[in-house]
């Protein structure tokens, strides 16, 4: 633990803090353009001066200090209880210059609480582009506190507030007077409260009378000794705040109004009321938003299959070049049938995972996320859900396990309990290898009325499957769950921006280096106990089948031979017999025991499955340098003779893997949002149970 | 003429806020700056009918009818 002094970014939604820390902190937080992006507090390192480090705590937004949702709840967490260990001792406030009285609100709550407080006013050139002109020196006056212009995005401003800072840390520096007083409650009662809590600040007693139930560091003698004060003083604290906001609000607008000065009283169209005329339209929303999804699943297919073949077969050269420079023997098989062969079903995925979070950080950059959770709310609580869960299921796209911990945005618990549950039915970029390899296998590479994609269309209607059942799952689960829980809306509207590049090229680069390292490091691993399972067998098996072959065959010319022996190893072998004891159960589905082990190697994440099948089918023979996709196109069912991958297979692939539950760490994330293994148990049983129904009539039905 | 509240706005139609029927959801409403006195413009209507977005000061609100059936207009 360190001693550094920490200082708080506190601030409304979407004001521009974690833009402010990740300047400041030079670190690479999640960033965008609607409310609720950050759900949980931050910690970085930032240099003052030469001698002077400082830790920045960045928390979520949040309107006041009484909070109504769980991301909230952190900001009151922290600066309502002094022995927190993230205790800040300056707090700078973010404010979003446009819509300055409102975000002083919050700045005069926690200036109250007797913080050292700066006012850092970000998005200048948004409010001067409204015709509002800043007084600062006026404005820091009347407030009693430091004032600094910032633009977070730019890092402009950023000397004066470490100059700021500083000042602040100073040992004789004042704190500010408070800006509301306390008249609606009896001194005596205040008194009472930080005589008995050993408070020393008046508005921390108010907020600890008015906040019983949301302050987690009192003990239970704590809340009825509270209650009990605010019984004996006929306390009603929802009486208390509305009052108390109503006349932070006259104090504050009254400073507002002074040190800001208009351009021009004519209100203008913004460009972002024009947009939203368009994108909210009852025609045009709906249709510009499909027109945006369709665009999206188009370019994931047809302009990524460029860059993926030239990975693909740069992967299938290397292996190539490999067993011809090295020398024949366990370790060069380890290396191409193992290694090689798993890490190239990961990496020819990097165009894909590239272009799909380009999407998704447009989307969420630009401010259409707010407009999507608009389009969609009424929707949603139809099937119990809320327009706010729209972020966690579009955010599942890239990945589940954030997109959980984004329902925190979310009020009613209801609400979010529902969102965690399904949210993982949304196809997350794990499952786009397999998409892709089976979509390629049995959908023709044609276009259709001139500009569809038909392999795109396959792979968005895929999606919508899952998106379709993530909504008929919520509805039943609000049937069974039954609960009467008032869930509410009420949310801000972002500014359209201007993506910016860098942002984009980050969040990009990130969700790369995430998938390729984390995904990188199971399948490393799963690659290898694969290649021994499949090499290795009990007791002399192995020897015994290469025999037999031999005996069996005696016409086969040498390569052949060859073949046909490490197809029998491989069947023998302990993955091979492992393959075989599953297969009953899934021979319904379709699947043979090969396709088997690669079911059972995902099961702890679905981005295995096309390495490890890559892996099996390295080992068990046929032509090793081949890509992934020729070398599943040429397998043979040996019942049939006809190729193994036959549409039927690969639709009930396809539809097991939109619905299955393959992912410990979205489970290990419910069970972290919920707090229960009950409801990561639920998620996994009904999802699993979906998948292996959907996938045998689907097999079935085309058979 | 009877009482309106802020869900019988037309698009592109403006009114004042008067007060609030739901103590609870008010003071959410009051801290977003919807205070009485406030002028209030509606500026767009999900494609569905329900939320609607508002002009409130420098910014723009998204409200549900149900919630907006709470603020009543003087």
């Amino acid at each position: 633990m360190n001693k550094n002094p920490k200082i708080a970014l506190v601030g409304n939604p979407n004001c521009g803090k974690t833009s402010l820390f990740n300047a400041l902190t030079g670190l690479r937080q999640k960033t965008g353009n609607f409310p609720g992006v950050t759900v949980d507090r931050k910690i970085g390192v930032t240099r003052l001066d030469k001698t002077t480090e400082v830790d920045i705590v960045d928390l979520p937004g949040t309107y006041s200090l009484y909070p109504k949702s769980l991301d909230e709840q952190v900001v009151l967490d922290i600066l309502a209880n002094p022995a927190s260990k993230d205790y800040p001792d300056v707090v700078i406030m973010v404010a979003d210059a446009s819509n300055l009285k409102r975000n002083l609100l919050l700045f005069s709550q926690v200036s109250d609480l007797g913080f050292h407080t700066i006012l850092a006013l970000n998005m200048v050139d948004v409010a001067e582009a409204h015709g509002l002109i800043i007084d600062v020196d006026l404005l820091s006056q009347r407030l009693g506190v430091p004032v600094v212009l910032i633009n977070a995005k730019s890092e402009e401003g950023l000397g004066n507030l470490k100059f700021a800072i500083k000042g602040e840390l100073m040992e004789h520096s004042e704190l500010p007077k408070p800006v509301l007083r306390l008249d609606t409650v009896s001194k005596e009662f205040i008194q009472e409260i930080k005589s008995q809590f050993k408070v020393a600040n008046d508005y921390l007693a108010m907020l600890m009378a008015g906040q019983i139930e949301k302050l987690r560091f009192l003990t239970s003698e704590n809340r009825t000794l509270l209650g009990d004060i605010n019984r004996r003083h006929s306390f009603q604290h929802v009486d208390f705040q509305t009052k108390e906001t109503v006349n932070r609000y006259k104090i504050l607008g009254a400073i507002a109004d002074e040190s800001i000065r208009k351009k021009d009283d004519q209100p203008r169209e913004t460009f972002t009321q024009k947009l939203d005329k368009v994108l909210l339209h009852p025609i045009w929303g709906y249709a510009s938003f499909f027109a945006i999804l369709f665009l999206i699943f188009q370019s994931i297919f047809s302009l990524a299959e460029y860059p993926m073949d030239w990975i693909d077969s740069g992967m299938a050269s290397l292996n190539e070049w490999l067993k011809s420079t090295l020398p024949e023997g366990l370790l060069t098989s380890l290396l191409t049938d193992g290694l090689v062969a798993g890490i190239g079903g990961v990496v020819v995925f990097i165009p894909q995972i590239a272009f799909l979070f380009t999407f998704i950080s447009l989307l969420e950059e630009s401010g259409y996320m707010a407009r999507v959770m608009v389009l969609m709310d009424k929707l949603m609580r139809k099937v119990g859900l809320n327009g706010r869960s729209v972020v966690p299921l579009i955010s599942s796209v890239a990945c589940a396990v954030p997109a959980i911990m984004g329902s925190r945005t979310i009020q009613s618990w209801k609400d979010r309990l529902i969102t965690i549950m399904v949210t993982p039915l949304m196809s997350c970029s794990a499952r786009l290898p397999i998409f892709t390899i089976m979509i390629g296998l049995v959908i023709p590479e044609k276009t259709i009325l001139g500009i569809f994609n038909l392999q795109g269309l396959a792979l968005m209607l895929l999606y919508l499957l899952g998106f379709v059942s993530a909504l008929l799952s919520a509805w039943v689960m609000k049937k069974v769950l039954k609960v009467k829980e008032r869930s509410f809306f009420v949310m801000e509207m972002p500014v359209f921006q201007l993506p910016r590049l860098d942002h984009v090229v980050m969040a990009v680069w990130n969700a790369v280096k995430a998938f390729v390292t984390e995904a990188g490091k199971v399948i490393i691993a799963i690659s290898i106990i694969l290649w021994v399972l499949a090499s290795y067998g009990p007791g002399d098996s192995m020897e015994q089948a290469e025999q037999q072959v031999i005996k069996e065959n005696p016409t086969l010319s040498q390569e052949e031979l060859g073949n046909a022996i490490a197809s029998a190893q491989l069947e023998t072998s302990y993955a091979g017999r492992f393959g075989h004891f599953i297969e009953p159960a899934i021979r319904p589905l379709g699947y043979d025991w090969k396709i088997g082990i690669a079911l059972l190697t995902s099961f702890a994440a679905r981005e295995v499955f096309v390495g490890t099948m890559s892996t099996i089918y390295s080992l068990g023979g046929d032509d090793d340098t081949d890509t992934v996709k020729n070398k599943m196109r040429t397998e043979i069912n040996p019942e049939t003779g006809g190729p193994r991958f036959t549409p039927a297979v690969a639709f009930s692939l396809l539809i097991f893997y939109v619905f299955a539950m393959m992912c410990m760490s979205t489970l290990a994330a419910t069970y972290r949002e919920t707090k229960s293994w009950f409801y990561p148990a639920v998620q996994f049983t009904y999802m699993t149970a979906i998948a292996y129904v959907a996938a045998w009539i689907t097999y079935q039905a085309m058979l | 003429m009877a009482a309106r509240n802020l869900s019988q706005l037309k698009l592109g139609e403006k009114g004042v806020i008067a007060g609030f029927h739901d103590p609870n959801l008010a003071l959410k409403l009051l801290e977003m700056g919807c205070l009485p006195g406030t002028e209030i413009r509606l500026m767009a209507i999900a494609p569905l009918g329900d939320p609607i977005c508002l002009q409130v000061g420098d910014y723009t609100l998204s409200l549900r009818l149900d919630e907006a059936a709470v603020v009543e207009l003087q």
